[in-house]
């Protein structure tokens, strides 16, 4: 059974993705010190409110070097993904850069914050989308949307006024921008598909950045 | 490829039960709220509601392990509210499980709490309540403490402030709606809906299909509440979708 470690940098709601992870056949720790991540055999990283503030947790919990390191497969969820990028311009936060690109606000929106449930389009295969239908539909419930240098990281797509990334994914790094633990089956079937590629044993086997 | 008119059911919870009264007395025990929020998501709710009525203050912990078996069994989203007075109680729901709280009556004495709340866990998750009434002058006035209490304060007014302080939601209820069946408040939700750009969530007076129709065409509510009918079974969460969706108003399919 592969042991996913959920980092917890302070903020947000981690019963629902620990829940949503055991209940698709993952072990899970929560990890409030690196060390705790020792041992894991994946890291899901959730966030919620702002890139500035997800950073903060993630620097004061002692994460950022061990992130940036990283070799095991990582699902970032909302602003756990965001701050894999550079920047935000949300509150100008400097990111981890792990993904060339920006976390800009959604253009053209009709209202915003963007909330609820909406249509995500699969444009690139990944495990991660393993057994869902496509297009799918997701609940989504943030402001801003990573822009990413190179297009060939975007593996979903979704749109509110303009169209936005919904889901990347680079080498053993994947995100959404939307909530699977929030998503009901659609969403566990998600996590389903991450947990199975963890215990496929994908992402990079050995190295560093 | 547009985002979906949510239908919200809403439970009145106190002392881990859902309950079910008339201006907060003669409660009836309507049953366990984890229960009845899973049997919600079951037939397609998009997100799930729980508003904490309890007067006692040891109900708080009652309510927090409520809010954490729900998020442990039933995933999709879940506003808090009721009796939220301190950044610590937005937390404290959050950390139980709670995507997203509601404040009402704190957030008048103390319009801070809006801002200080959404700066520490974003906008995104700070659902401003606002219980509204028609004044004879045809003014709509906010009310508090469960509508008991005047504040002077102006409905459109007041929703325009929250916004600017960092809520990220109006759930908007018309206290002279409320309970009557006989329609949402359609001119205060257009009026709300038109005077802010975050989304609003119309809540009050649900009585037939035809209203959650006319709220969200006419109203431009972008998300649908109701208690009663869901509860009484009255109408169910697929009939309103199915009238939304005829209507030609987007709506989640039951995934």
């Amino acid at each position: 059974m592969s042991l996913i470690g959920v980092i917890d940098h302070g903020a947000g709601n981690l019963v629902s993705i620990s829940q949503g992870l055991e209940r698709v056949g993952a072990s899970v720790r929560l990890a409030s010190l690196p060390s705790d991540l020792d041992g894991c055999d994946a890291i899901v990283l959730p966030g919620v409110g702002s890139s500035g503030g997800v950073m903060e947790g993630i620097r004061s919990g002692g994460f950022e070097t061990v992130i940036r390191k990283e070799t095991r497969p990582l699902l970032g969820i909302c602003v756990g993904m965001q701050v894999l990028f550079e920047t935000s311009e949300e509150d100008g936060a400097r990111c981890l850069g792990l993904i060339p690109g920006t976390i800009r606000r959604l253009n053209n929106a009709p209202r915003l914050p963007h909330i609820g449930w909406n249509e995500v389009e699969v444009v690139t295969s990944d495990p991660i989308f393993a057994s869902c239908p496509n297009p799918v539909e997701m609940y989504f419930v943030h402001s801003f949307a990573p822009v990413p240098d190179d297009r060939s990281v975007v593996i979903a797509t979704a749109r509110h006024g303009d169209p936005f990334v919904a889901a990347v994914r680079s080498e053993n790094l994947v995100g959404t921008q939307f909530h699977p633990e929030r998503s009901s089956a659609a969403g566990l079937s998600i996590l389903e598909g991450f947990v199975a590629s963890v215990t496929a044993g994908l992402g990079v086997e050995s190295g560093t950045r | 490829m547009t985002l979906r008119t949510r239908v919200i059911p809403c439970l009145d919870v106190a002392a881990g039960r859902v309950v079910k009264g008339v201006n907060f007395v003669n409660l009836t025990d309507e049953g366990d709220p984890v229960e009845l929020a899973a049997r919600y998501a079951a037939e397609g709710a998009d997100e799930i509601c729980y508003l904490d009525i309890s007067a006692a203050p040891e109900g708080r912990s009652t309510l927090l392990a409520t809010v954490r078996r729900t998020a442990s069994e039933v995933f999709v989203p879940l506003t808090v509210g009721g009796g939220i007075r301190t950044p610590d109680d937005v937390k404290a729901a959050l950390r139980a499980g709670a995507d997203r709280v509601a404040i009402n009556t704190a957030a008048v004495s103390n319009p801070d709490l809006i801002g200080t709340s959404a700066g520490r866990f974003g906008s995104q998750c700070i659902v401003l309540a606002i219980d509204a009434r028609r004044n004879p002058d045809d003014r709509y006035e906010v009310v508090i403490n469960g509508g008991r209490t005047a504040t002077g304060l102006g409905a459109i007014e007041w929703a325009q402030r929250g916004a600017a302080l960092g809520a990220g939601e109006i759930l908007l209820t018309s206290m002279d709606a409320d309970g009557t069946k006989g329609g949402f408040d359609v001119a205060l939700t257009r009026a709300v809906s038109q005077a802010v750009s975050i989304p609003v969530i119309a809540s009050g007076g649900a009585g037939s299909t035809a209203d959650f129709v006319e709220v969200v065409t006419k109203g431009g509510a972008d998300a649908v509440l109701a208690a009663s009918v869901f509860h009484r079974n009255e109408i169910s969460i697929a009939e309103v979708k199915g009238a939304l969706g005829a209507a030609g108003i987007p709506v989640r399919r039951n995934t």
